[in-house]
């Protein structure tokens, strides 16, 4: 067979200033999961992560390898950076749900650093302060021209997933205002 | 070297840097601190503008934003060349190059001045009248002849290469305007914890304490306490100071937009810095905290350079240590004027005298003046201004009439009084409310959460300002949910006064007089014209105001409009409430269009979406064309081969060998669920319960009106779970109209969708040897014809990766789509291309789809449709399941439009000249020898040489297109008739055999 | 740019992240295919437009993607409660905050 290793759409860039880092995220099994409330505990059981049934809220695995970012009443993003397969271990579960691939569908940017919410706030109509979006918080929103999840990781550190194809105007975008996050906090 | 006008007395410029400026070529010494106003002042400039219609010499009016006349281009390089700044806003650098604008051939001496003495032809509402004949001329000689000789500096010819940031900002108090307001309220809502914004247009925070010098608080000096108070704000975690910030549009729900001028006062702003910042502030409270406006009196004459609003004369000596005249005359209706008169006079200047409209002007500034032997002409009015580029007299009568006295002056400063600044509270949706005791327009109805205080609420007095700020600040911080209250204090005293006032022109210029005595300086509206307007006939300020332009220029009348309605309504016999007030509007001062557009330029203008195989067909060759956001590959020229040669040379190949394409863009959607095939049926025409898992089917989309809206190859691939293909424009429409459906039609329904456009990077390959070049690379599926007949889908895996592989055709080939995950595309790529390479394959692009899918007479949504189309116009009805009770569009297609004789239906043209390929778009008529307008038939939606065919082909929606087959029609164009029989939509493989080829 | 409250979300939200979906409360027929031409234009191409209190249905497309209903001010824009689609159409006097 070909060499069949994932090729990251932002294979080689980074940004790094005194405020602000820019850091394509390293490959990751996504799942875009879909179920009632009344499957909720089957789901979260058999994907070790409870999964978060309250608005841009986000849990994490034990281990710290899998989060379900809740984007909808009905809508989970999976991600599983720890090389799991969220997708079959779903695929146990009989209770009512739609569990589809999208590993491939979205990449991520790591933006961290001290000016990491400054940068985000230059294309991101959300209020990013942590009163209001405290670390972990998780939401479907804005950047600029397109759509992206940003998850707040840490204090200074944010993950931002987007389609694949709009990645390096997210890219683009963020190295842009990164430029600004050293002038004013 | 000092310059001649600077004096040691008074300012706060002292010790300041020393830089140079030049202004029209000549150089000119400054002070780090200045402003281009004050600058050219220091050094006895006064002349620094021509007016816009009639060229007439101008100087500064003020020292601040309201500037209507000092606008002058800034050169920093070839392309930074910025047109009509404000001479009394743009800070001087070492070597900041102006030049002054709106004169020809130069400033001293402007040709167009003759404009001035032809001035009875260019009365208000001359334009209406004068270039209404003829018509023709307007475009020959009126418009190109106005345009060379008018306008407002010249807009730069080279791209911006300044960048501009931006920010949205979040907080619970947002404070507009810097003054004492202002930081006493940032003060009182910053203690108690509140999330706090502050911004002041100027370069320090200090509003009116800029100039004021009787004011006290909190012990100090007024200036001294804005400046510590702000280093206190700025100090704390919960505030940002925003200076150099105009708030220039107060939007819906609290938003506010900001611009801060980043670097325009560095010499040498460096590459990281942007020029400019926009701030767009959600707050849960505003306090507009904006001042007022000192207004300048109307007579004749006074626009002359050295007259200025008195504040302005104040501002340039107590700020900036700037006499701007040695022997300066007053003309006033208010106390404040006094106080300039009195620092002027101090500082060393002679006051010819004051002249006060008012009888009996009297309090402690009206005493101190006369006590420092001020000549105090009360109850007189000033008739002229006199000079030519610079005042020299002021001539002075009393209020009722009598014998004039002309008294030699160098500057004259003028107050007519204050004039609240409403802009913002306007655009808030505020309404204004005439307080007719003081004649101005203060805050009434508010419509949003935001409040107002100081002066541009009409508090007179610093003390009850300060008292009233800081309680609005708690108030706000409480409302936006901070509970403790510190008990903030501040206190102030003052010996300012700016109890006076009057509106309209000054007597000395009433209705029976001829002088120029202006209203707008900007657009050279003068009390005259205003009295004109109202003789013609205007009734209410919106026509007066759109009759003689006045408040309509870029200051947009932050001087002139009350005044303009003061003499419409005076001309009216009115109450100025009963003629109106005109609604403010954003931008409260011009924004550059930098600003606005901040990122979004260049490579962020709108988002480059490439496919995973970008790089691979670039390698190939590829000319791209742009598929909406999509970088798509066009055709493959290889060498010598221009486009046609290469597209011919791809259909051809396809046909006999195979062809290989990046069909990535199509948007996919995963419909998952047990009531999915249910969802199908709501949402296609087709049948849907019964196609079998791993089979795939052509479906049509409708609107609920009948029309085509989307298709697309479908897969099922298992009982619950399909997978949809839309086309590559309407992917997240579809996605959105199914969505819709779902949610609030069929929420009953057990399915979800999920867009799976960008998992699944799609390679097809067509053509007789599509098999063959993927089978060896294929694991897990029987390719073969029995295994998997035309339209199946099967999952497995490809060059060691999943894939989900159909069997379609889009090109009447035998065919396969191969779909894999995107991170893996680009080495299935190069596996299939190797493979390819060994059966004579090659890449084709978007051209050769299009060229080969017509051969087909396979249509393209939205090229061959257009929103008017149903499946049976398009001779699709076979994908109509007519035992169907229920489909987005069932009843759409029974309407009675929908199923009359005489629709436009999809024909094939067969031109009579093969050689010859139609135009797309071209119209197609029954008669070319009728006369114009011909009765149009329909027209062409899809024309293209074909190779494989030998000879042009095409589409067009026809009128009664069935029943026409084999008939001549005629399409029109500019040099010949195209004579073309109407023939079915395939040309090529009608019996469609070679799918299974 | 609003401020709009999603009720899925519970939270006012930036009005980048919706997209306006037309009047709300107009019910596809269930027997769609049985209806007249009268009844068709109706439910397809009739629509309120009143000046004042409007029903109109939202999209929070870039947020939780639900589809959810609001009442609107269309002089003032504001609005005066956003509500889950499926729920019952609330009776709103104009300038009153529900
Ligand atoms: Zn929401």
């Amino acid at each position: 067979m070909a060499d069949a290793s994932r090729i990251h759409p932002l294979a080689g860039r980074k940004v790094a200033n005194p405020a602000v880092t820019l850091t394509p995220a390293e490959p990751a099994a996504r799942l875009s999961l879909r179920a009632r409330p009344d499957a909720v505990a089957a789901l979260s059981k058999a994907l070790g992560v409870k999964l978060p049934e309250m608005p841009k809220r986000s849990a994490t695995s034990k281990s710290g390898g899998r989060a379900a970012l809740w984007l909808g009443p009905d809508e989970w993003l999976v991600i599983d950076t720890a090389g799991g397969d969220p997708l079959a271990d779903c695929a146990k579960v009989k209770a009512l749900h739609s569990a589809v691939d999208i590993s491939h569908r979205n990449t991520a940017i790591l933006v961290e650093g001290k000016g990491a919410e400054a940068t985000l706030s230059a294309g991101c109509p959300q209020d990013l302060s942590l009163t209001v979006f405290p670390v972990g918080a998780c939401s479907r929103t804005i950047l600029g021209k397109i759509e992206v999840v940003i998850w707040r990781t840490g204090e200074t550190a944010f993950r931002v997933e987007c389609w694949r194809s709009f990645s390096a105007y997210a890219f683009d975008f963020l190295e842009e205002a990164a430029r600004d996050a050293p002038i004013a906090a | 070297m000092t310059a001649a006008f600077r004096t040691t007395a008074a300012g706060r410029l002292k010790g300041a840097k020393p830089v140079k400026i030049s202004f029209d070529g000549a150089s000119y010494a400054a002070l780090e601190g200045d402003t281009l106003a004050s600058a050219l002042l220091a050094n006895g400039v006064h002349l620094m503008g021509r007016s816009f219609k009639y060229h007439r010499p101008r100087g500064v009016l003020s020292a601040g934003a309201e500037e209507p006349n000092a606008l002058v281009g800034i050169h920093r390089d070839a392309a930074r060349k910025t047109p009509n700044v404000r001479a009394t806003v743009q800070e001087v650098y070492d070597g900041l190059t102006a030049v002054s604008q709106n004169r020809w051939p130069s400033l001293a001496f402007d040709v167009g001045a003759v404009n001035d003495i032809a001035s009875p032809m260019f009365s208000a509402g001359f334009y209406y009248k004068t270039f209404m004949w003829p018509k023709a001329a307007w475009k020959s000689v009126y418009e190109p002849t106005i345009r060379a000789s008018a306008g407002l500096g010249v807009a730069p010819d080279k791209p911006d290469p300044d960048h501009y940031a931006s920010r949205y900002a979040h907080c619970d108090v947002l404070v507009l305007g810097g003054g004492a307001a202002g930081l006493s309220a940032a003060l009182a809502a910053a203690e108690t914890g509140a999330r706090v914004i502050i911004a002041d247009e100027q370069p320090a925070v200090g509003g009116a304490l800029r100039f004021e010098t009787g004011s006290t608080i909190d012990s100090a000096a007024g200036w001294d306490w804005a400046q510590a108070t702000a280093v206190k704000l700025a100090a704390m975690d919960n505030v940002r100071v925003l200076t150099r910030t105009t708030a220039f549009g107060y939007y819906a729900q609290n938003m506010v937009g900001l611009v801060e001028r980043v670097s325009d006062h560095l010499a040498d702003p460096g590459h990281d810095l942007p020029r400019e910042r926009l701030w767009q502030v959600r707050a849960k409270r505003v306090i507009i905290a904006t001042g007022a406006i000192e207004r300048h009196m109307v007579f004749d004459g006074n626009d002359k350079p050295g007259v200025m609003l008195a504040s302005a004369g104040r501002t340039y000596l107590n700020h900036f240590g700037v006499l701007v005249g040695k022997n300066v005359g007053v003309f006033t209706a208010s106390d404040s004027a006094y106080a300039a008169a009195i620092d002027l006079k101090q500082a060393g200047a002679s006051i010819a005298a004051i002249v006060d409209l008012r009888d009996n002007p009297a309090g402690p500034l009206i005493d101190q003046a006369r006590a420092l032997g001020i000549e105090i002409l009360s109850g007189r009015t000033l008739v002229r201004a006199s000079g030519n580029l610079r005042v020299a007299s002021m001539t002075v009568r009393a209020t009722s009439g009598g014998p004039e006295r002309t008294i030699p002056v160098d500057a004259l400063l003028m107050s007519a009084g204050w004039t609240p600044s409403v802009h913002l509270f306007s655009q808030s949706r505020g309404k204004v409310a005439f307080d007719s005791a003081t004649r101005r327009f203060l805050p009434g109805d508010y419509a949003q959460d935001c409040v107002s205080v100081g002066a541009c609420s009409g508090t007179d007095t610093l003390a009850d300002t300060v008292k009233d700020a800081v309680a609005a600040g708690e108030k706000a911080a409480k409302a936006a949910g901070l509970a403790k209250t510190v008990g903030t204090k501040v206190k102030a005293e003052t010996s300012e006064s700016w109890a006076g006032g009057m509106v309209g022109a000054a007597p000395g210029a009433g209705p029976d007089t001829t002088g120029k005595a202006f209203v707008d300086f900007q657009n050279d509206v003068t009390a005259k014209d205003i009295r004109l307007a109202v003789r013609e006939g205007m009734r209410s300020i919106e026509h007066v105001k759109r009759f003689t332009t006045n408040g309509m220029a870029t200051d947009q009348g932050k001087t002139s409009n009350i005044h303009g309605l003061a003499i419409a309504a005076e001309a009216l016999g009115k109450e100025m409430p009963e003629v109106g007030l005109t609604t403010f509007r954003a931008p409260y001062t011009p924004v550059t269009f930098g600003s606005l557009v901040n990122h979004s330029k260049g490579r962020l203008f709108d988002p480059t979406r490439r496919t995973p195989f970008h790089a691979q067909e670039e390698k190939l060759g590829a000319v791209f064309e742009d598929v909406g956001q999509w970088k798509r590959a066009w055709y493959y020229p290889r060498a010598g081969e221009d486009m046609h040669a290469a597209v011919n040379r791809e259909c051809a190949t396809v046909r006999k060998a195979a062809g290989i394409f990046d069909a990535s863009t199509l948007g996919k959607i995963e419909v998952v669920g047990p009531d999915a095939a249910k969802f199908m049926e709501l949402m296609y025409t087709n049948p849907w319960e019964k196609l079998e898992s791993g089979r795939c089917r052509y479906g049509i989309m409708l609107r609920e009106d009948g029309f085509i809206y989307d298709d697309g190859v479908v897969g099922r691939l298992a009982a619950d779970r399909f997978h949809v293909t839309t086309t590559t424009g309407g992917a997240a429409r579809v996605m959105n109209h199914m969505e819709d459906y779902l949610q609030t039609e069929f929420p009953h329904l057990d399915v979800w969708l999920t867009s799976i456009s960008e998992q699944w990077a799609v390679i097809a390959v067509q053509g007789p040897k599509s098999r063959d070049i993927i089978a060896p690379l294929v694991e897990g599926i029987d390719m073969s014809d029995g295994a998997m007949p035309h339209m199946s889908v099967r999952e497995g895996k490809i060059c060691g990766v999943p894939t989900r592989l159909f069997r379609m055709s889009f090109t009447g080939e035998r065919g396969f789509e191969i779909n894999v995950p995107a991170d893996y595309a680009a080495a299935v790529w190069d596996a299939v291309w190797a493979q390819g390479q060994k059966h004579g394959a090659c890449a084709y692009g978007t051209e050769a789809m299009h060229v080969l899918r017509a051969e087909k007479g396979y249509i393209i949504v939205g090229q061959d449709t257009d929103g008017t189309v149903t499946p049976q116009d398009a001779g699709l009805d076979w994908a109509v399941g007519k035992k169907k009770t229920d489909f987005v569009g069932i009843r759409g297609l029974k309407r009675p439009d929908l199923v009359a004789k005489g629709r436009k239906q999809l024909v094939g043209l067969r031109t009579k000249d093969p050689k010859v390929v139609l135009e797309e778009g071209a119209q197609i008529v029954a008669d070319p020898k009728q006369p114009i307008p011909m009765k149009m038939l329909g027209h062409v939606t899809s024309s293209y040489w074909s190779e494989n065919c030998g000879r042009s082909i095409a589409l067009g929606v026809v009128t009664g297109g069935f029943e026409r087959m084999g008939q001549t029609l005629y399409v029109p164009m500019p040099d010949k008739v195209i004579e073309v029989e109407v023939v079915g939509q395939v040309f090529f493989d009608e019996k469609g055999e070679r799918l299974h080829g | 740019m609003l401020l709009i409250h999603c009720p899925y979300c519970d939270e006012d939200r930036p009005e980048l992240e919706f997209r306006n979906a037309g009047e709300a409360h107009i019910a596809r027929p269930e027997n769609i295919a049985e209806i007249s031409d009268e009844e068709f234009a109706q439910f397809f191409f009739i629509r309120t437009n009143p000046k004042g209190l409007i029903y109109e249905r939202w999209r929070h497309i870039h947020g939780c993607a639900r589809f959810f209903n609001a009442v609107r001010d269309s002089v003032s824009d504001k609005f005066l409660m956003t509500y889950k689609a499926g729920e019952k159409r609330p009776t709103v006097k104009a300038g009153e905050k529900a």
